[in-house]
């Protein structure tokens, strides 16, 4: 019986860190799933809010899928740190913040400190779309210390953190770093898409 | 004159530095930041002049404000002493934050005074100011704190009224005896600095650094071409206080705090 990932996220405890796997061979599909999962079935329950920090595709682009799927604007925010070195933020959404680079890790947590502060929500959702992208541009050992204090941050603030990864041959030691940090690895090919 | 605060016995508390807690805990004067005040532990302690030491564009006089809004927001009366920008453009700058209250202004919660229209008023015309006339502002600055009771002082910037003291001796002389006339007011200040971009240094003339109780500096750190603003106390009389260093972003709410990722040491840092 394929995995429904909505219903297992909506499961866990707050607090709860989960590192969705796509596989790269169906990516568009794996990524429609994650989408519909994290942004539909738990984000828009009545009492959450979702921070979604896209490192992958612009908040934009996010957006017009969260619009397919229904979410309405004020259940999520955008913390946008691709669009500026894409020299793509001319118009910029309203329920975004862009940072100038994914580079700047620290920003990250800061802004997802604003959004959670004037947002507050019993339950908040951090998305980070995705550790691939921000492995790109950032060294193994800045990102793991990146991931530790901003997982175990969350975890104490009671909010659930998805980070989205693609599965690749080798496991990396970004990987095996997250595989200490998250409470479970779900992987989307095992979800009915 | 108001009797300075006495000081508070208090069992430590992994908040105050756990077993490396002191056995008197000072009355502290709560920043507001959340972030800074957890640096310190709690706070400034009540009383000290503290040098917030930055080059331009670092948050210096963001973070004074902020300091004197949460201030004046619990109560305590707060003033600005302005010497590079007016008054009303302050307030306007102010305004762009969401922490700002403009009823903290109307109501006297929160003032602010231009010092060259205080220089106009008490005649104080030379361009380096005579040893009387440093005792005129130091004398004018404490009938201000007194007479309004003002408990957070901030002076922005202290570097431009020591480019008008200019000789050493005359600028030890004139914090020595300012810090203990706020002091025993009660009152906790910060004292902006401006210094350049280079590390080394927390003021223009160097004595400064060494006469206040604290040393808050800022800087802009790179990162593969990245700028980051970062923070670190380097020194903070009567409190255990974090030596690390944090990234510092100024949002409407606020200022807020993150660690500085070790895998990212500046190139230029402090």
């Amino acid at each position: 019986m394929p995995l429904d990932i909505g219903e297992r996220l909506r499961s866990l405890p707050g607090g709860s860190a989960v590192t969705l796997k796509l596989d790269p061979r169906e990516y568009a599909d794996h990524y429609f799933a994650v989408l519909n999962a994290t942004l539909r079935d738990v984000g828009s329950e009545t009492d959450a809010h979702t921070i979604y920090v896209t490192v992958t595709n612009p908040a934009s682009f996010v957006w017009s899928l969260a619009q397919a799927l229904d979410v309405p604007r004020d259940r999520i925010s955008f913390i946008d740190a691709i669009s500026h070195i894409m020299m793509d933020y001319g118009a910029g959404l309203p329920n975004a913040t862009y940072i100038e680079s994914p580079r700047a890790l620290e920003s990250i947590m800061l802004r997802t400190e604003y959004l959670l502060r004037k947002y507050p929500h019993p339950r908040s959702i951090v998305v980070i779309d995705s550790v691939n992208s921000l492995a790109i541009h950032n060294p193994p050992d800045l990102l793991s210390e990146f991931f530790h204090i901003l997982i175990n941050t969350l975890k104490t603030r009671q909010v659930l953190t998805v980070v989205l990864q693609t599965a690749d041959e080798e496991a990396s030691s970004v990987e095996a770093m997250l595989n200490l940090v998250v409470d479970e690895t779900i992987d989307v090919a095992r979800a009915g898409t | 004159m108001e009797a300075p605060a006495e000081p508070v016995r208090e069992p430590p508390t992994t908040s105050q530095g756990g077993l490396m807690a002191p056995a008197t805990v000072l009355d502290r004067c709560a920043t507001g930041i959340e972030g800074l005040d957890k640096i310190l532990y709690g706070g400034v302690p009540r009383g000290n002049m503290v040098l917030v030491a930055g080059s331009v564009g670092t948050g210096k006089t963001t973070l004074c404000l902020e300091f004197l809004v949460r201030g004046a927001e619990r109560g305590e009366r707060s003033l600005f002493v302005s010497v590079t920008e007016s008054s009303d453009k302050l307030i306007q700058n102010l305004s762009t934050f969401e922490f700002f209250r403009a009823d903290l202004v109307t109501d006297g919660s929160l003032t602010f005074v231009d010092l060259p229209v205080l220089y106009d008023r008490l005649g104080l015309e030379h361009e380096e100011l005579t040893p009387d006339e440093i005792a005129i502002l130091i004398r004018t600055l404490r009938d201000l704190v007194r007479s309004m009771g003002v408990k957070r002082l901030v002076l922005d910037s202290l570097t431009s009224v020591c480019y008008r003291i200019r000789r050493d001796e005359r600028i030890r002389d004139f914090m020595l005896r300012l810090g203990q006339e706020l002091a025993d007011a009660g009152c906790t200040s910060l004292l902006v600095s401006e210094i350049g971009p280079t590390p080394g240094r927390y003021s223009l003339h160097g004595v400064e650094e060494a006469i206040v109780d604290g040393v808050i500096l800022l800087w802009n750190a790179r990162r593969q071409g990245d700028i980051l603003r970062v923070l670190q106390v380097i020194k903070m009389r009567g409190t255990p206080h974090s030596q690390a260093q944090y990234v510092v972003e100024l949002t409407p709410i606020g200022m807020l705090l993150a660690p500085h990722l070790k895998g990212g040491r500046p190139e230029n840092g402090a």
